[in-house]
């Protein structure tokens, strides 16, 4: 039992794993990431890519919501502006994969902060309203604007190609998806050991405050957007070239409310709870079809009715976890971690 | 001169079940400050427990509206009780979310019992042409129009000459108030979300009436919001108001300059609503204080 933590230095204050316990889970969790491709099967690790692309997605609107307070129904148009922004770059005018990946994250970024400048005069559901009309439009604009983007037609994107090995299997997407993931949480931990991290979680908790305290509040929420929206737009350009389709049906309001209920879930505010969230939210339709497939004998109409359970499920689960664990995954894991670390006193 | 006419009958029945459904949600947000993004699934239960009534039931659409609007109370009390009872006081993001998840449990449970086919929708009401100032349009439509006034002209004097209306007004201003002079501000959550749901039950039934059931009903829900922001969150004339408005508008669009536009037109405006007056034309202004 741990009765304590004294640091010596400020650099191990500061750390981002300053206890061994912390650094031993996190290497095991890296250990696990590096090996599992190599023991999993191809539909988990279509699963596993899943999550890897969700998971950025997650942690893009958990800077937006669950570090900045600013609620935003606006996930999907944003990820339809990433990905096909890099779709079309790289059919149209031929960039290689990784440019028009970094070029369509600029442009998101761009779009985001254009569709935060409602943010300067309005506040939670007010906000969340307006992003709610923004991916309307998005998807509008997308869908109508047939000389740029096909309209409602499919844009076919080429795979990637990395140091000459062309990425079209899940086994080799895996490693750059999750080497993304990596970049992603760690660029999003640092961000919030700056000063930029400290003034948007002070916009969150007390924006009237902070702005006394000297934070400009307009600069700040503008850069939030843009920052949230690069990894939402990172994660829609990870779709084009995963999927090699790239469709506007991907993109619709269900998706936006999709992230959100990712993040709340799996807990607001952290990193670690978008991967949570991501996990959970992609893993349960698997699991329902899994278990419907299973349950086929007994009950042979179960394959119709399949996406009504799984859209009932995805509600009820909502529901569920904020009547009953409204802080998400995130402080469930917390509680087990207390639990083993307060041991025997863990009451 | 003609187009016109039509266009201005079409936008005001559209813009009349807009308000009705607006109205529900200005209801539920003036009485228990929450947020009802299922309102477009009450419009979709009523139209699918009318279908059911009177298609697979064979009963006279009189008594299947009756039953509609029983159902509609039990859900509005069963959501109210189950859904919304436990998270009072929570951030609002968790309500918002909370009625979102409510919104997808109950599309999977209508799409479940009655699939997600369209279908066609027996007409109760007449839809025989009927000519207005040079400019033909269906009775059916008339009707709509014709119910939804008066609905919302019994709603105006339910608020302002019964009890439990001027209850539920006391509720809506200040909940702790109306709880020391003795009104059972549970009861008035219950009825809040009952006449919401019934409302948008009868709202559903209209919608159905003219162009059929199926789920996409429930983008109806969607186009709510350009409503209630700009007829103000809280004001229920402001409901009635922006819903015309809108459906005016959406019908002069569509109309005059086509594209498509009219389907995004009411979020543009919503977005500079939002911009310009955030509270609406009729809404109350929120000071906050720290």
């Amino acid at each position: 039992m741990v009765s304590g933590i004294f640091h010596t230095s400020y650099k191990s204050d500061m750390a981002l794993r300053r206890t061994p316990a912390q650094k031993i889970r996190l290497g095991l969790f890296i250990l696990f990431i590096l090996v599992f491709p190599f023991f999993a099967s191809r539909y988990t690790l279509t699963l596993a890519n899943q999550v890897a692309i969700a998971t950025i997605g997650a942690i893009g609107l958990n800077i937006l919501t669950g570090y900045t307070g600013q609620i935003s129904l606006g996930q999907g148009g944003f990820m339809a502006v990433g990905a096909y922004t890099a779709g079309l770059l790289t059919v149209r005018l031929g960039m290689p994969w990784w440019a028009s990946i970094i070029i369509a994250s600029l442009v998101t970024a761009g779009v985001g902060a254009l569709f935060g400048i409602p943010s300067l005069r309005l506040k939670g559901l007010y906000l969340a309203i307006a992003t709610l009309a923004a991916q309307e439009i998005i998807l509008w604009v997308v869908t109508h604007w047939k000389a740029l983007t096909g309209g409602v037609e499919a844009l076919v994107v080429p795979d990637p190609t990395l140091f000459g090995i062309r990425i079209n299997s899940e086994f080799n997407f895996y490693w750059l998806a999750w080497a993304l993931v990596g970049i992603t949480a760690l660029a999003t931990v640092n961000l919030f050991r700056t000063h930029y991290g400290r003034a948007f979680i002070a916009i969150r908790d007390q924006d009237i405050a902070a702005e006394v305290m000297g934070i400009n509040l307009f600069r700040y929420k503008l850069l939030s957007f843009a920052l949230s929206s690069f990894f939402v737009g990172l994660s829609g350009a990870l779709i084009a070239h995963y999927r090699s389709i790239v469709t506007w049906e991907r993109f619709t309001i269900d998706v936006s409310v999709l992230y959100l209920a990712m993040i709340i879930i799996g807990g607001l505010g952290s990193v670690s709870g978008s991967l949570f969230g991501a996990t959970f939210m992609t893993l349960l339709p698997a699991l329902l079809n899994n278990l419907g497939r299973s349950l086929r004998g007994v009950f042979p109409q179960i394959t119709s009715i399949m996406p009504f359970i799984q859209q009932a499920t995805f509600g009820l689960v909502i529901i569920l976890f904020l009547i009953l664990e409204p802080e998400g995954i995130k402080k469930l894991w917390e509680d087990v971690k207390d639990y083993f670390r307060l041991w025997p006193f863990s009451y | 001169m003609d187009l016109f006419i039509q266009l201005t009958l079409t936008g005001l029945t559209n813009g009349a079940i807009l308000a009705l459904a607006a109205l529900g949600f200005v209801l539920i947000y003036k009485s228990s400050d929450v947020i009802n993004f299922a309102q477009g699934e009450f419009l979709l239960i009523g139209a699918y427990v009318l279908f059911s009534m009177m298609v697979q039931f064979h009963l006279p659409w009189t008594i299947g509206l009756v039953i509609t609007m029983i159902v509609a109370v039990a859900i509005g009390v069963l959501v109210e009780r189950l859904v919304l009872r436990p998270l009072i006081g929570e951030p609002i993001i968790s309500v918002i979310m909370a009625t979102i998840g409510l919104s997808s449990l109950l599309r999977a449970i209508v799409s479940t019992i009655w699939g997600n086919q369209p279908r066609a929708f027996p007409p109760f009401i007449p839809s025989k042409p009927v000519h207005i100032l040079g400019a033909t349009v269906g009775a059916d439509r008339l009707w709509a129009i014709g119910i939804a006034i008066l609905m919302l002209v019994l709603f105006n004097l339910f608020f302002t000459r019964s009890k439990e209306g001027i209850a539920m007004r006391a509720v809506a201003d200040d909940q702790q108030a109306a709880m020391s002079m003795g009104i059972s501000v549970k009861r008035i959550f219950a009825w809040a979300w009952s006449i919401a749901a019934v409302t948008a039950a009868i709202g559903g039934a209209l919608v159905a009436n003219i162009v059929g059931v199926g789920p996409e009903l429930a983008g109806f829900g969607l186009r709510v919001f350009p409503v209630v922001i700009l007829g103000g969150l809280d004001s229920i004339p402001g409901a009635i108001i922006g819903g015309l408005i809108i459906g005016l508008l959406e019908a002069y669009v569509g109309g005059y300059i086509g594209m498509g536009l009219n389907q995004v037109i009411s979020f543009i405006v919503l977005i500079v609503i939002l911009m310009v007056r955030p509270y609406g034309l009729f809404g109350q202004e929120i000071i906050e204080r720290v």
